[in-house]
């Protein structure tokens, strides 16, 4: 064997180790909260509270507040997002702006994608003390929002950007206004995307914990109003997992293993509404 | 014809599929050493997919499947358990668009030396030199070697391209439309090239310009529809054609 | 004015001043976190507190150089462990891998990506950190608790696995076929042609998805916390804890209100945290940009 072919094996062994390192690292993710937390993924954990109880032993309720308050936080904050998003993906089509301004606002979203969650969850936590506000649902929801914009209009605005320009031309043609286009015909074409925009938006406000740690919160309790401190998922598993009793942390592998099936959902959901929905789509 | 021609590239039955779409269907050609050979025919009747199954560039590509026999020199070249990139070695390609490589013209030149041969930094160098005056293009690169390819015309660049391709002196220069996408003037550049070229080399052109075919070939096979409908000599093919789709290409009923 | 132009006109309008907020959106957090860290400004120097080696808040010393030590270690082990393996595994999956073998492992990786970091964060608590503790460090005769620098370094190259991989496959798929039969055609090896070609050609995407990937991980807060060790003081060896500027935010988060002060220190640390991760984003999206343009993806 020859040198060159040598040098070509050993590459190809190294790249076999680092696949798998790869995929078994999401392997051994898997096996571990379904291992560990399958035992304390009861009914009861689904569907009572907790309390006090909860984080000393293995007594005291569930995570329903946790499931309930994720439900809480993510589902307005996505739908907030979507709104804006749209709002600014339309703006950012050609006909509507000039090439610079555009290249700024998509320069500055991609910024925004890439800041760490807690520095949104610091942000809203000032802008919270300042306004005499405590953590709460309603605070909860706006860093997520914040967190969620950047993903949700990047998406929208690739998704429209393929949308031909014949397309749009024929709307003209027919009487349409440049809103009216921008509203009713240009988002049909591109909804496989801005679909799977929004999903992944709402997989992120789900499974967020360092935006929410400050802003919302943590309570046993499911909260009663948008003023009402909340727990939530990925918060719940913050406070689990820093007890030393492996039976808590039991039930924070199982409280992770709901989040992981809810995002997992999601995703899976993202792709099949993707496919169905491409049929709507002119190439 | 000269009886004495030695046959450098011959192939028996060979079949070539893309995604189950049957685009080589039972090809048995031969192709005589140290002359041009053109491989003519409409477009999209598998004349590339021919030629780039002589140096096994096909199957860089998923879902292909060949099948059959091509001999290179009397070895057949898809056995199992062949060097590969030896085989290729022996094959220089120039392709419709040029593709120099992400490095200087120098470099470019040197890249196949480098890998094959042990020759050191002086002997690179000369090398270099003899390959690019061969191309013609000694006299327009010389003073900027180091500059990247990407800077020069396109012609220039297709000239490079061969210069690359003939550094590892190969037997067998494989030619897809290298004039396609050049202006008359370049285009005219390469032809001559390739007409000084066969004299050292065997040279299988691929080329949709019937007139192209004319002013080069010695040998022409005309592939319709992934078949061989017709090869010989090109005295011959073009004076003499025998069969009738061949008269109705040349007579530019089909095209 | 006629209704439908009306509405043209406020719904054009209001897209504008939701497209302005968002831009700005940026500068706003930017100032914000400026304006409350102006205080420790005004007690202590910016060098005393980025040299300085000892984080007591209690006795107002604020010297986070144990911290950034720690940052760096963290970042830094888990770009190491990182980068060899996303690009090698990029170019199996662009260059070598069967269709079918590729089919499958895309989703792994996008699925990889949308882990929360708390369960990143967990699972490092339940195996890295027993593993390290009981197998790696004994056998290089360290005691450890596994709670240190090295398991949090480990956990980020996880996550960071995703955005190089998924960025460099990207750059890789849009190099030109033609361009690998260029290389081949001379004779060349596949792995020959990834060296010598295929790495030239991304060079610019490899580097922007390193920078971007370095981004994410000196961010991380949540999973850095839950294994890091969270001890202010500079670590001496990678099995040592410690604590990052990211987690230290968390950590501090409850004592934080005890004091203006030391409000106005976390409020820097977060300014810090959002400087170091901008600028390293600014740089990998433009050259970023700069590929896409020259190769058209």
């Amino acid at each position: 064997m020859n040198k060159r072919t040598l040098e070509e094996n050993i590459f190809k062994i190294l790249m076999m180790i680092s696949i798998s390192i790869v995929v078994g690292s999401l392997i051994i993710i898997v096996a571990l909260v379904i291992i560990n937390g399958g035992p304390a993924l009861t009914l009861g954990l689904l569907t009572q509270t907790s309390s006090g109880e909860f984080y000393l032993g293995s007594g005291g309720g569930g995570i329903l507040n946790a499931i309930l308050g994720s439900l809480l936080l993510a589902l307005p904050a996505t739908g907030l997002a979507c709104v804006i998003g749209i709002a600014i993906a339309l703006y950012l089509q050609k006909d509507f702006t000039h090439s610079w301004v555009a290249g700024f606002i998509r320069f500055s979203l991609d910024i925004l994608w890439g800041i760490p969650s807690i520095i949104y969850g610091v942000f809203c936590f000032l802008i919270m003390i300042y306004l005499g506000m405590s953590a709460s649902v309603l605070v909860g929801i706006i860093a997520l929002t914040l967190l969620e914009i950047p993903i949700i209009t990047r998406y929208m605005d690739e998704s429209i950007k393929l949308v031909p320009i014949g397309l749009k031309e024929g709307a003209y043609s027919l009487g349409s206004t440049k809103f009216e286009t921008a509203v009713k015909v240009v988002p049909r074409q591109a909804l496989p995307g801005i679909l799977a925009g929004i999903l992944l938006g709402l997989g992120r406000g789900i499974g967020d914990a360092a935006s929410i740690l400050f802003t919302a919160g943590f309570t046993n309790r499911i909260p009663s109003s948008l003023l009402d401190s909340t727990a939530a998922l990925p918060t719940m598993i913050f406070q689990l997992s820093t007890s030393s009793l492996p039976i808590v942390r039991q039930k924070a592998s199982a409280t992770a293993l709901v989040l992981l099936l809810i995002v997992f959902t999601i995703s899976i959901l993202s792709r099949a509404l993707s496919k169905r929905y491409m049929k709507y789509v002119i190439k | 014809m000269s009886t004495e021609c030695r046959i450098q590239i011959e192939t028996k039955n060979l079949n070539v599929s893309f995604h189950d779409n049957h685009v080589l269907r039972n090809i048995d050609i031969k192709i005589p050493a140290k002359k041009l050979t053109a491989i003519i025919g409409p477009s999209g009747c598998g004349k590339t997919t021919l030629l780039k199954s002589f140096n096994r560039l096909l199957e860089i590509q998923d879902d292909v499947k060949i099948s059959g026999q091509i001999l290179v020199d009397g070895k057949n070249i898809l056995a199992p358990r062949l060097d590969v990139p030896d085989i290729r070695k022996k094959m220089g390609l120039l392709s419709q668009k040029p593709y120099p490589l992400p490095m200087s013209i120098h470099d470019n030149v040197a890249y196949g030396l480098r890998i094959h041969s042990n020759k050191n930094k002086g002997e690179i160098e000369s090398t270099v030199e003899h390959c690019l005056q061969e191309v013609g293009l000694w006299n327009e690169v010389k003073g900027r070697l180091h500059d990247p390819a990407s800077r020069l015309s396109v012609g220039q660049q297709q000239r490079l391209c061969l210069a690359r391709a003939i550094a590892v002196e190969p037997e067998v220069v494989l030619c897809d439309e290298p004039t396609s996408a050049l202006d008359p003037l370049a285009a005219q550049q390469i032809e001559k090239l390739l007409l000084k070229l066969k004299k050292d080399y065997t040279v299988v052109l691929v080329t949709h310009t019937l007139r192209q075919a004319k002013r080069v070939a010695d040998h022409v096979i005309f592939l319709y529809f992934g078949m061989v409908i017709e090869q010989g000599p090109a005295d011959e093919f073009f004076n003499n054609p025998k069969n009738p789709e061949t008269k109705a290409y040349l007579s530019g009923e089909i095209s | 004015m006629n209704r439908r132009k009306l509405r043209d006109f406020l719904g054009t309008k209001l897209m504008l001043v939701v497209t302005v907020a968002i831009s700005l959106l940026f500068f706003s957090i930017f100032f914000l976190l400026l304006f409350k860290s102006l205080f420790i400004f005004e007690q202590h120097s910016l060098a005393e507190i980025l040299f300085s080696s000892s984080w007591n808040p209690g006795f107002n010393q604020f010297g986070l150089y144990p911290i950034i030590v720690g940052t760096v270690l963290v970042t830094g082990i888990a770009l190491i462990i990182a980068v060899p393996i996303s690009i090698l595994s990029a170019v199996y999956i662009a260059e070598y891998a069967p269709k079918k073998i590729r089919k499958v492992v895309r989703p792994f990786i996008d699925v990889l990506a949308g882990v929360p970091s708390v369960v990143y964060g967990l699972c490092a608590l339940l195996f890295l950190v027993p593993l390290i503790k009981d197998v790696i460090a004994p056998w290089f005769g360290i005691e450890t608790t596994g709670y240190c620098i090295l398991t949090a370094s480990i956990t980020l190259a996880i996550m960071v696995f995703p955005i190089i991989i998924s960025l460099c496959v990207e750059s890789f798929h849009a190099i030109p076929l033609s361009l690998r039969e260029a290389s081949l055609s001379v004779g060349a090896t596949k792995w020959e042609t990834v060296k010598k070609v295929i790495f030239r050609a991304s060079a610019p995407s490899i580097i922007s998805a390193v920078f971007l990937g370095f981004g994410r991980a000196f961010g991380e807060t949540i999973a850095v916390n839950m294994v890091v060790g969270g001890i202010t003081r500079t670590p001496s060896t990678i099995f040592s804890p410690g604590q990052t500027l990211a987690s230290l935010i968390v950590s501090a988060y409850s004592d934080m209100m005890s004091s203006p002060l030391y409000e106005s220190a976390l409020m820097m640390v977060a300014l810090i945290l959002f400087i170091v991760v901008l600028l390293f984003n600014i740089f990998g999206i433009f050259i970023l940009r700069r590929a896409k343009k020259r190769w058209n993806f």
